[in-house]
């Protein structure tokens, strides 16, 4: 018994001694989101992104004496889930928070860390956006502890027209979407861009759909069909995209797709052959922009999770954050939101900027098209196929951020540096 | 025309699907008074056995052995669980098919994780059956649906011209008369159980990968089976058949039609406001209330159902 309490007492010791010992402090990051339901593969995609990054930082010792720890959180795509798990993120003393699913998630999350931080001074949050992108979240419903490393469905609206308008052979657009803040504000911009851009197209429907409800898109798709469509324009994510194209391949429709995440969760699966030429999505990076870091992190995260690298902001936002602490030369969250805020930093694609006005991440983006790999006998350039399908995206055009910017209506406060 | 035909077709093709479901529940009621909550459950177990067997063996011995195994779950079930608490009365027996849908989620996450699994039609059913004015119609629906009429087909000559068949019948409506003919009534209700579990084994292996297979799809589509054996009638089959391809062909339609209270008085309504939202807000938007309606006026105005005998 005695011999037992001295082993025990020597290992408690150990383990006490041992952080103390190489002076390392623990930031650890909340990740919220979905790791359970219609769109867990999404959540469960984001959290390894994050994890990856995470040991990424900390193998580089990217900021000296802090190890990065991601710690996720499941919130079944609810903005009441979201609620509930900010609370125990409060309770147990984590600083950073990120979400990305969902911008009816975003809303509600952005403004319960907005109040937390008014009645907690010296407690506060900072919220790190990598998708959420209802454009109310940097315009009226903006503040100091938000900040959204993805271009807004706006600018990537406004992207994405542009280049749609170019092509005359559209003349008749279907707009379908899920029935929430995002899905509103995407058709909402369709239909203001078109009329600005192309008048001469008409927009022959305009569905609003549940949020992760539909499993068979068969009846949508009909009546796609039914309406003479040539183009459709979907901001669908994750399981409704993939049911979604999988059902229009099915029935045969021969339509445009132009789409925001064309190239993630099982979409480029799902849709196959019938995808090649017609299938158009914006992001700030695919597989085959050219990118030696990018290059890397792909084959690595692949080999070790099996997954494609989707999110270039991931890499891009941790990045930030640590250069944002090393700058501040503290991990406390007001003072890196202040380094956040206005930072200018160096990409392999151009210089990106955390907008100060608003916390809009400022940045290039690429407008792609689905297309055979080269292994498969598609163009050479298409190096890299998503996953291990034998599709791939090519770049179409690059929009530089200067174009894709827009104004914003919002009245930050700033907390005292 | 083209529309109406495969908006028809992919009715169909559902709702026979759901009738697969129904046909399970609605046995299950009529033998034993009460209503099993797990069924969809069986339904999602049927699924995720069919996607385990394809990895393993493929698609075709999937198709037969999931729902053989779940038909014998669904016994065991009956043997060990409900035969046990059936002597608490109908409360107790509703309340463990409540906790064992619960039960049977759980284990999915524990097996098979939280996320869809890769459950996609075999290759040699993928592919479109024929094309019709463009439109074409999947190989996979048109065999969904060819399953769903086989089974009704083989329901009706089991019940009808077999002497099981007989047996079952008398021992829903008079069991005790059955069991003093000499006949092993809990027998027959083990059977009845499992029989109707492995139809909803049946509808998840066929049905899984034509739509998803994932920890929420018991969720996702029990109520409806639960709408549909109250509009058909509770424990009527013929009900449950007419009911599924009803609220079938009422989900699929309903989706397309962008009809809306405005258009239909022909009134411009502003669309800022609550009651311009509410004119405004059109069928398409409505679909997934729609069935749910539809029981609440049901049970309104016929609460016996369609083809029900009893006032439940």
């Amino acid at each position: 018994m005695h011999r037992r309490s001295v082993h025990l007492f020597a290992l408690a010791a150990a383990l006490a001694a041992t952080p103390p010992a190489l002076g390392q402090e623990v930031v650890r990051i909340a990740y919220i989101d979905p790791l359970s339901g219609p769109f867990a593969n999404v959540g469960d995609a984001g959290l390894k992104h994050f994890q990856f990054m995470a040991d990424e930082l900390n193998r580089r010792n990217a900021v000296p004496g802090v190890r990065f720890e991601i710690v996720g959180f499941d919130n079944k795509t609810s903005p009441q889930e979201t609620l509930n798990v900010l609370k125990q993120v409060v309770d147990r003393g984590i600083r950073y928070v990120t979400q990305g699913n969902g911008s009816s998630v975003a809303l509600a999350l952005s403004d319960a860390v907005q109040k937390h931080n008014e009645r907690n001074p010296g407690k506060e949050i900072l919220y790190m956006n990598y998708a959420a992108v209802d454009p109310d979240l940097t315009n009226s419903k903006c503040h100091f502890f938000h900040f959204r490393f993805d271009a807004n469905s706006d600018m990537k609206m406004e992207a994405l027209t542009t280049e749609l308008a170019k092509d005359q052979s559209i003349k008749k657009v279907y707009l379908i979407n899920q029935n929430y803040s995002f899905g509103q504000a995407v058709s909402r911009a369709a239909k203001a861009d078109l009329k600005r851009k192309r008048p001469d197209i008409e927009i022959v429907g305009d569905d609003l759909h549940p949020l992760g409800q539909v499993k068979d898109f068969a009846p949508y798709v009909a009546k796609i069909k039914a309406s003479g469509a040539d183009t459709v324009i979907t901001g669908n994510w994750g399981a409704d995209m993939a049911l979604l194209v999988k059902a229009a391949r099915e029935a045969g429709l021969n339509v445009n797709f132009y789409t925001y995440y064309a190239g993630f969760a099982g979409v480029p699966t799902a849709v196959g052959e019938a995808g090649v030429d017609r299938m158009k999505q914006i992001t700030e990076w695919h597989t085959n922009v050219p990118s030696k870091e990018l290059e890397r992190v792909n084959a690595e995260f692949k080999k070790k999770y099996n997954l494609d690298w989707w999110f270039l902001r991931v890499h891009t936002q941790m990045n930030m954050l640590a250069e944002a602490m090393k700058r501040a030369k503290s991990t406390d969250p007001v003072k890196v939101a202040h380094q956040l805020s206005g930072m200018r930093y160096m990409t392999e694609f151009g210089e990106v900027e955390m907008r100060a006005a608003d916390h809009q991440m400022i940045q290039p983006l690429y407008i792609s098209t689905f297309t055979r790999s080269a292994a498969r006998g598609g163009p050479k350039d298409v190096r890299f196929d998503v996953e291990n399908s034998g599709f791939a995206f090519r770049t179409d055009v690059r929009i530089e951020p200067y174009v894709s910017a827009q104004p914003t209506s919002c009245q930050m406060k700033r907390p005292p540096k | 025309m083209e529309f109406l035909v495969i908006q028809t077709l992919n009715g169909l093709s559902y709702g026979l699907l759901l009738f697969l479901l129904s046909a399970g529940l609605t046995l299950i009621f009529s033998m034993m008074g009460v209503l099993n909550f797990a069924h969809a459950s069986f339904y999602m177990v049927g699924a995720y056995f069919g996607y385990q067997i394809t990895r393993w063996i493929g698609f075709w011995p999937g198709v037969v052995l999931a729902p053989l195994l779940v038909g014998i779950i669904g016994m065991l079930v009956e043997r060990y669980g409900l035969r046990a608490v059936h002597k608490h009365g109908h409360v107790a027996e509703l309340l463990f098919t409540f906790g064992l849908a619960y039960l049977i989620e759980e284990a999915v996450h524990l097996i098979w994780g939280r996320a869809a699994v890769d459950y996609s039609v075999p290759a040699s059913l993928d592919g479109a059956l024929f094309t019709l004015f463009g439109s074409s119609f999947p190989l996979y629906r048109a065999f969904m649906a060819a399953t769903a009429i086989a089974m009704l087909g083989a329901i009706y000559l089991v019940l009808t011209r077999t002497r099981t068949g007989l047996v079952i019948q008398a021992a829903l409506s008079h069991p005790q008369m059955v069991e003093a003919l000499g006949h092993n009534v809990p027998r027959v209700f083990m059977l009845t159980f499992g029989g109707g579990s492995a139809l909803a084994g049946l509808a998840g292996a066929v049905g899984g990968p034509a739509f998803v297979t994932d920890p929420g799809m018991a969720a996702a589509i029990g109520p409806i089976v639960f709408v549909i054996v109250v509009v058909g009638g509770l424990g009527s089959l013929a009900g449950a058949f007419i009911a599924s391809v009803l609220i079938g062909l009422l989900q699929t339609f309903s989706v397309a039609l962008n009809w809306s209270l405005a258009g239909l008085l022909d009134i411009a309504a502003p669309a800022d406001t609550f009651l311009g939202e509410v004119l405004n807000l059109t069928l398409a938007q409505a679909a997934p209330m729609l069935p749910y309606l539809i029981m609440v006026l049901m049970l309104i105005v016929r609460p016996r159902g369609l083809m029900g005998t009893r006032e439940t």
